[in-house]
C-alpha cells in the first residue's frame, strides 16, 4: 500500500519534515513529487508519533511545501542488481546515465547490506600481484582485503589506483573472472574521466560498473554512491562469483557530506565537527568487503581518501585507518623529488602481508627481506638525518653504507613509474640487490640459508 | 501487556505502555521480535535501544517485555564458541540464515539438547551453598567444567545422580531452607550488568606470563591485575592481544572483538584451533571463548558486548579458575556509549561522551581481580582484564585514554613510531609501566631467582641512559661519548633488537619461556659487564663490538625451544674467550 500525504511542514535542506503520516517506518524510502512532476527521492530518518523526519538524497531547491505530494514506498532504498551493470555507468543514486536502455534487475536489493557473519568470513590470504614493487614486496595486498590510499590534495593517487586496477592479479589463475567496482563521490569531472579513459584505454570498461557522482551533484547523494557501488560489488562477488576490485574516491567528500547532514540534524558533534558515529558508519562501508566461506567470489576494497593538511591524524584517515587491513600513504616529500609513486614505505602498512607472502605464495625469502628492507631503509634515514647534522665524518663506514642504501631504495625499488608492471621475482630480486649494499652480517632478520642462497652473485 | 511505539530514531525506540515493564528489562520489539533493553522509564513510556538494526519499524508496533534483565546461559557448551554481543552463536546463525545476519534470529546461546557426561560430586543429604560444586562436566580435553550451585541459592540435596544430561534436565534436587523443592540443572543465566558475586579480593601476587619478552620481563600484569594497551593503528594492538590470548598461562580466555575488523575475528576462528597450548599440548581453542561484535554489526550490542564476555569469564573464575578477559576495543564500546547517550539527548561531557564515562569503565574493570570464590571450600580464582585503547590520532589526551589510565594497573603504550621502523611488540618501554612489580616481586625472587628482577631493573636503566645518550649523540655526534658510554649504547641496542623485538609470526620466537628470557637477558648483561671490565683495561671498544659473538647473540632468539639451554651456554663461553682475547690485547689497535 502506498500512502501519499501533503503534508510536508518544514524543509531545512536536506531535511524535510512531514506531519500527519501514519504507518511509517524508519529508514523507509520515500519519493516526494514536485508540481512539474519530476520526482525527488529521500529516506526517513526519525518518525515520533505522526511527524516523519525524512533526510533528501537530493537538493530540496524548488519544492513548494503545499504542493508536493511525499510517497512513503514501505521499503528502503534498494538498488536493482543484475550481471548486465558490467560496463555500465550510474550516477549517484543507481540510474544509469550513459544513454543505454534501463537494467532490468535479477533482484533489488537494500544498499545498507547486512553484517557478515564473522563465522562466515574466509580468512583472506591469496596474493594479489599490483606490479607495484612498494605494494607487493613491502605491503602485500591479498584479495578480500581493505587496503585505502592516504593522500593529500593535488598528489598522484588517481595514477597509483589506475595502476593497480590494471596490473592487479592473482598468480597461477589466468581465467580468473575479474569485475573493477568505481564509485566517484564529490570528485570532478576530470578526476573521474581520468579514470573512465584509464579504463577504456586499457580496455577494462566492460567490466567495469561506475558509478559517479560529481563535485556539482548534490551532496546529500553521496551518503548513498559508495552503499550502491558496495551492493553492485557484493551481488557480483557473492552471486556471480566474480573477483571484484572495488575503488572508491574521495572518502573524505563522503564524510563531509555525512557531516552536513548530521549538522541538519542538531546531532552532538564529535572531533572536528563530525559525527560521534562516524567510525561505526565507515565501518558498515568497509566491512562489506572479503570473502565468505565456500564463495569463490571476493571484494577487495581500495577507498582513497585526501588527508586535509597531510594530516593523518585528522578524523577521516585517523577512523578509516582503525577500520581498514592498513594503509598506503602517499608523501609529498617524496612527491617533489620526483619519485613515482611517491609512496611512503615506513608509515604504510598492510596487515595481512603477513598471510599473503611465502612459499607457495611468493617465495620463501619474502617475509625476511621485507623486515629487513624496512629495518635498514629505517636506520639508513636515521643515517642521512644525522649526516645531514653532523656531517658525513661523523658517520662510522656502516652507518655510510646504509645512507647509501636509504638513497638508492627510493631511486630504484620506490622509483618506478607508473607503467612498469614488476613480477614478484622482479621485486624481490631488486630488494637483494639493494641489500647487497650492505655487509652480510648486519641482515640479521634474514635466515642464514637464505642469504647463501638469494645473495646476489656477482657481489662478493 | 504489550507496549506502542510511539518513536524510532535510529537504534533507540520510544514506546508507551510498559507500566509494567522493569528498568533494564530486555523487550522483543515490533513483528521481527528484536531484541531491546529498557534505558529509561518516564510514567509508562520507555526508551528502548535495540541490538538490532531498526529499518522497517514504525509508530504502532507491538513492544513486549520479557520481565528480565539482559542475561547470559552459563552452562557447558560455550568453549569454542564464537557469540555476538548478546551471546548469540554465530556459527548456529550461519547454519541458519546464511552468510550475513539477518535481523530477529533466534537461536539459545548453548546447545539445549547436547548431553553431557554429568558426574555428580556431591552426594544426597549434603548441605551446600552458593558457588559449592555439585558434580563435574568435561567439556573439552582442557577444561572440567564446574556445575555449581546457583548464587543466591543454599540448601540440602535430596537427590542428586551422574549420567547423560543436557543443560535443563534436572539431575538432581535441592530442598531450600525454607522447604521448598528447587530442581537441579546445568544451566544458570546471570544479568550482565551485575558483577557474579565472591566471598574475599585479595591483592594479586602472581604474575601472568604471557611468553612476551617486554611484558614478562619489564612490564609484568599479574593474575586478577588490569592492563590497558593504547595505540595509534597501525602500532600492533591488536597483534598484542592476540599473543596474550595465544600464550597466557591461564585456564581460560574469553577474547571480546568490539566494534573491530570482523576479518581479525575470522583470523582467531581460524588460527587458534591450530596453535597448541604450550602447558596443555591441547588446541588453544579449547579454552577460548569469543565474542565477536565487529564494526559493521549493531553498535547498541556493542555496548553490551563486554558485559557479556566479562559475565562469562565471572562464571569461570567462580570454578577456581584463572580467566583472561581480553577486549579489543575498549574505545569502540565507550563511542556505542556515546551514540546512545547522544540519541538520548543526554548531556554531553568531553568530547561527547556521557559524564557516566568514567564510572562505567572502572566498574568493567573492577570486575577483573583475585577472589576466593563463593562456596564452602575456599576455592581461588582470578579474572585478569586486559583491554585495548584506539585514542583518536594517537592522542592519549582523550577522555577513554585518560579514564582508562586512572583505574588500571599495567599501561603497555604502543609507539607509532617503533611500529614504523618495524620494531614489534611497539611498546613504548620509557611510557609504559606495571605497578605490579613490587608485588610480583616475592614471586619472582622465589620462583626464578632474584637475578630476575635484578636484571629487569639494570636493562630499565640501561635504556633510560641510552635515551638521555641520544640527545647527546644528536648534538656531538656518537665519537663524543666516553667508551663506557658508547657500550651503554651498543648494549641498549642489544637490549632493544635481540631481546624486546619479538616476532610474532614465528613459531619459535612467538613464545619465550620464563627460564629462556631470563637466560637471554643475564647474556646480554653479562656481554654489557664483561666489556666494561676489559674497557677498563685498555681495551677497543670498536673491536668489543665487532666479536664474531655479537651476531649469534642476535640470531639467539630463533634456536629452537628444546636446544637454547645449551645453545646460550655455549655463545656465554664463547663471548667470555672472545672479549677475553681483545681485553689481553690491551690499548694497541
Amino acid at each position: 500500500m502506498i500512502r501519499e500525504y501533503k503534508t510536508v511542514e518544514e524543509i531545512v535542506s536536506p531535511l524535510m519534515m512531514v506531519r500527519m503520516v501514519e504507518g511509517v517506518t524508519y529508514d523507509e524510502l520515500v519519493e516526494i513529487e514536485l508540481h512539474d512532476g519530476s520526482i525527488r527521492r529521500g529516506k526517513v530518518l526519525e518518525v515520533n508519533g505522526d511527524t516523519a523526519v525524512v533526510q533528501l538524497f537530493e537538493s530540496a531547491a524548488g519544492i513548494n511545501l503545499a504542493d508536493a505530494k511525499v510517497r512513503f514506498l514501505g521499503h528502503p532504498l534498494q538498488l536493482g542488481v543484475s550481471g548486465d551493470m558490467l560496463g555500465r555507468v550510474f550516477n549517484g543514486m543507481g540510474q544509469p546515465i550513459d544513454g543505454g536502455p534501463e537494467i532490468l534487475p535479477e533482484e533489488y536489493r537494500d544498499i545498507n547490506g547486512l553484517p557478515m557473519n564473522p563465522a562466515a568470513r574466509d580468512y583472506p590470504n591469496e596474493f594479489i600481484q599490483t606490479g607495484v614493487s612498494t605494494i607487493d614486496g613491502l605491503n602485500t595486498l591479498v584479495r578480500g582485503q581493505k587496503l585505502p590510499i592516504f593522500s593529500g590534495s593535488g598528489l598522484p593517487h588517481a595514477n597509483l589506483a589506475a595502476q593497480i586496477a590494471r596490473q592487479a592479479k592473482v598468480l597461477g589463475d589466468a581465467a580468473s573472472n575479474f569485475a573493477v567496482v568505481f564509485a566517484a563521490i564529490g570528485i570532478t569531472f576530470e578526476e573521474s574521466e581520468f579514470f573512465v579513459s584509464e579504463f577504456r584505454r586499457t580496455g577494462s570498461i566492460d567490466r567495469t560498473v561506475l558509478f559517479s557522482n560529481l563535485a556539482n551533484d548534490p551532496a546529500v547523494e553521496r551518503i548513498s554512491t559508495p552503499r550502491m557501488a558496495l551492493t553492485a560489488a557484493e551481488y557480483l562477488a557473492f552471486e556471480k562469483d566474480m573477483h571484484v576490485l572495488v575503488i572508491m574516491t574521495d572518502i573524505t567528500n563522503y564524510a563531509e557530506a555525512l557531516r552536513e547532514v548530521s549538522a541538519a540534524k542538531k546531532e552532538v558533534p564529535g572531533r572536528r565537527g563530525f559525527p560521534g558515529y562516524l567510525y561505526t558508519d565507515l565501518a558498515t562501508l568497509y566491512e562489506r568487503a572479503g570473502r565468505q566461506l565456500g564463495k569463490p567470489g571476493s571484494i577487495t576494497l581500495i577507498p582513497i581518501l585526501t588527508m586535509p593538511e597531510d594530516d593523518k591524524t585528522h578524523p577521516i584517515p585517523d577512523l578509516t585507518g582503525y577500520i581498514t587491513e592498513g594503509q598506503i600513504i602517499l608523501s609529498r616529500a617524496l612527491y617533489r623529488q620526483g619519485i613515482e609513486p611517491p609512496v611512503d614505505v615506513m608509515p604504510s602498512l598492510s596487515r595481512l602481508k603477513d598471510k599473503g607472502v611465502g612459499e607457495g605464495k611468493t617465495r620463501e625469502d619474502h617475509a625476511n627481506t621485507m623486515n629487513q628492507l624496512f629495518a635498514a631503509y629505517s636506520t639508513g634515514k636515521e643515517n642521512k638525518e644525522l649526516m645531514s647534522i653532523l656531517g658525513e665524518a661523523a658517520l662510522t663506514p656502516v652507518d655510510l653504507q646504509y645512507a647509501k642504501f636509504a638513497d638508492e631504495f627510493e631511486r630504484r625499488y620506490v622509483n618506478q613509474g607508473y607503467d612498469q608492471n614488476r613480477t614478484i621475482e622482479e621485486t624481490l630480486d631488486l630488494g637483494w640487490e639493494l641489500l647487497s649494499i650492505l655487509p652480510k652480517a648486519e641482515l640479521k632478520r634474514i635466515k642464514p640459508e637464505y642469504i647463501e642462497k638469494y645473495w646476489p652473485k656477482d657481489k662478493a | 501487556m504489550a507496549g506502542k511505539i510511539v518513536k524510532v530514531s535510529g537504534p533507540l525506540v520510544v514506546a508507551t505502555g510498559l507500566a509494567d515493564a522493569n528498568m533494564s528489562d530486555v523487550v522483543r520489539v515490533g513483528p521481527q521480535r528484536l531484541i531491546g533493553e529498557i534505558l529509561t522509564m518516564k510514567g509508562d513510556t520507555a526508551s528502548i535501544q535495540v541490538y538490532e538494526e531498526t529499518s522497517g519499524l514504525g509508530p504502532g508496533a507491538e513492544v513486549e517485555t520479557t520481565g528480565a534483565p539482559m542475561s547470559v546461559e552459563l552452562a557447558p557448551g560455550m568453549i569454542e564458541g564464537i557469540y555476538d554481543g548478546i551471546q548469540r552463536p554465530l556459527e548456529k546463525i550461519v547454519e541458519k540464515v546464511g552468510a550475513n545476519i539477518t535481523r530477529g534470529v533466534e537461536v539459545p546461546a548453548v546447545d539445549h539438547e547436547k548431553k553431557w557426561e554429568f558426574t555428580a560430586t556431591a552426594k544426597v543429604g549434603d548441605k551446600v551453598v552458593g558457588g559449592d560444586i555439585l558434580g563435574t562436566v568435561p567439556e573439552t580435553p582442557v577444561v572440567l567444567h564446574k556445575i555449581m550451585v546457583p548464587p543466591n541459592l543454599s540448601g540440602t540435596i535430596t537427590d542428586i545422580k551422574s549420567g547423560s544430561f543436557n543443560v535443563t534436565e534436572r539431575f538432581g534436587t535441592l530442598k531450600t531452607d525454607d522447604g521448598k523443592e528447587v530442581p537441579l540443572q546445568m544451566l544458570q543465566r546471570w544479568p550482565v550488568r551485575i558483577g557474579r558475586p565472591y566471598q574475599k579480593k585479595y591483592p594479586p601476587v602472581k604474575p601472568l606470563s604471557s611468553g612476551q619478552r617486554i611484558i614478562d620481563t619489564l612490564f609484568p600484569i599479574a593474575k586478577g591485575g588490569t592492563a590497558a594497551v593504547p595505540g595509534p593503528f597501525g602500532s600492533g594492538k591488536t597483534v598484542v592481544q592476540h599473543q596474550l590470548a595465544k600464550w597466557s598461562d591461564v585456564d581460560i580466555v574469553i577474547y571480546i572483538g568490539c566494534g573491530e575488523r570482523g576479518n581479525e575475528m575470522t583470523d582467531v576462528l581460524r588460527e587458534f584451533p591450530e596453535l597448541k597450548d604450550p602447558r596443555t599440548g591441547e588446541s588453544l581453542m579449547k579454552r577460548t571463548v569469543l565474542i565477536a561484535n565487529t564494526s559493521d554489526m549493531p553498535v547498541a550490542a556493542r555496548e553490551a558486548s563486554v558485559y557479556t564476555g566479562i559475565t562469562i569469564a565471572e562464571y569461570f573464575r567462580d570454578m577456581g579458575y584463572d580467566v583472561a578477559v581480553i577486549a579489543d576495543s575498549t574505545s569502540r564500546w565507550a563511542e556505542a556509549l556515546r551514540e546512545m547517550s547522544g540519541r538520548l539527548e543526554e548531556m554531553p561531557g568531553e568530547e561527547g561522551y556521557p559524564a557516566y564515562l568514567a564510572s562505567r569503565l572502572a566498574q568493567f574493570y573492577e570486575r577483573a581481580g583475585s577472589v576466593e570464590c563463593i562456596g564452602s571450600d575456599e576455592r581461588r580464582g582470578s579474572l585478569t582484564a586486559v583491554g585495548a585503547v584506539s585514542p583518536p590520532g594517537g592522542d592519549l589526551s582523550e577522555p577513554v585514554s585518560q579514564a582508562t589510565m586512572r583505574i588500571v594497573k599495567v599501561f603497555w603504550a604502543l609507539d607509532s613510531s617503533l611500529a614504523y621502523r618495524r620494531h614489534f611488540p611497539a611498546i613504548n618501554w620509557l611510557n609504559s609501566y606495571s605497578l605490579y612489580l613490587d608485588s610480583l616481586k616475592p614471586w619472582f625472587d622465589e620462583n626464578l631467582g632474584e637475578s630476575f628482577m635484578r636484571n629487569r631493573t639494570q636493562a630499565m636503566s640501561i635504556l633510560q641512559n641510552e635515551a638521555s645518550l641520544n640527545e647527546i649523540v644528536q648534538l656531538v655526534g656518537k665519537d663524543a661519548l666516553s667508551p663506557g658510554d658508547q657500550l651503554t649504547l651498543e648494549v641498549a641496542r642489544m637490549i632493544r633488537e635481540d631481546y624486546l623485538q619479538q616476532n610474532a609470526f614465528t613459531d619459535i620466537d612467538g613464545y619465550s619461556s620464563y627460564d629462556r628470557q631470563g637466560k637471554l637477558l643475564d647474556i646480554i648483561l653479562e656481554y654489557d659487564r664483561r666489556c666494561r671490565e676489559a674497557i677498563d683495561r685498555g681495551a677497543s671498544v670498536t673491536k668489543l663490538f665487532a666479536i664474531p659473538s655479537r651476531e649469534t647473540i642476535g640470531r639467539a632468539k630463533s634456536v629452537p625451544a628444546d636446544e637454547y639451554a645449551d645453545a646460550y651456554d655455549r655463545m656465554r663461553i664463547a663471548m667470555a674467550k672472545e672479549i677475553e682475547e681483545i681485553a689481553a690485547q690491551g690499548g694497541e689497535d
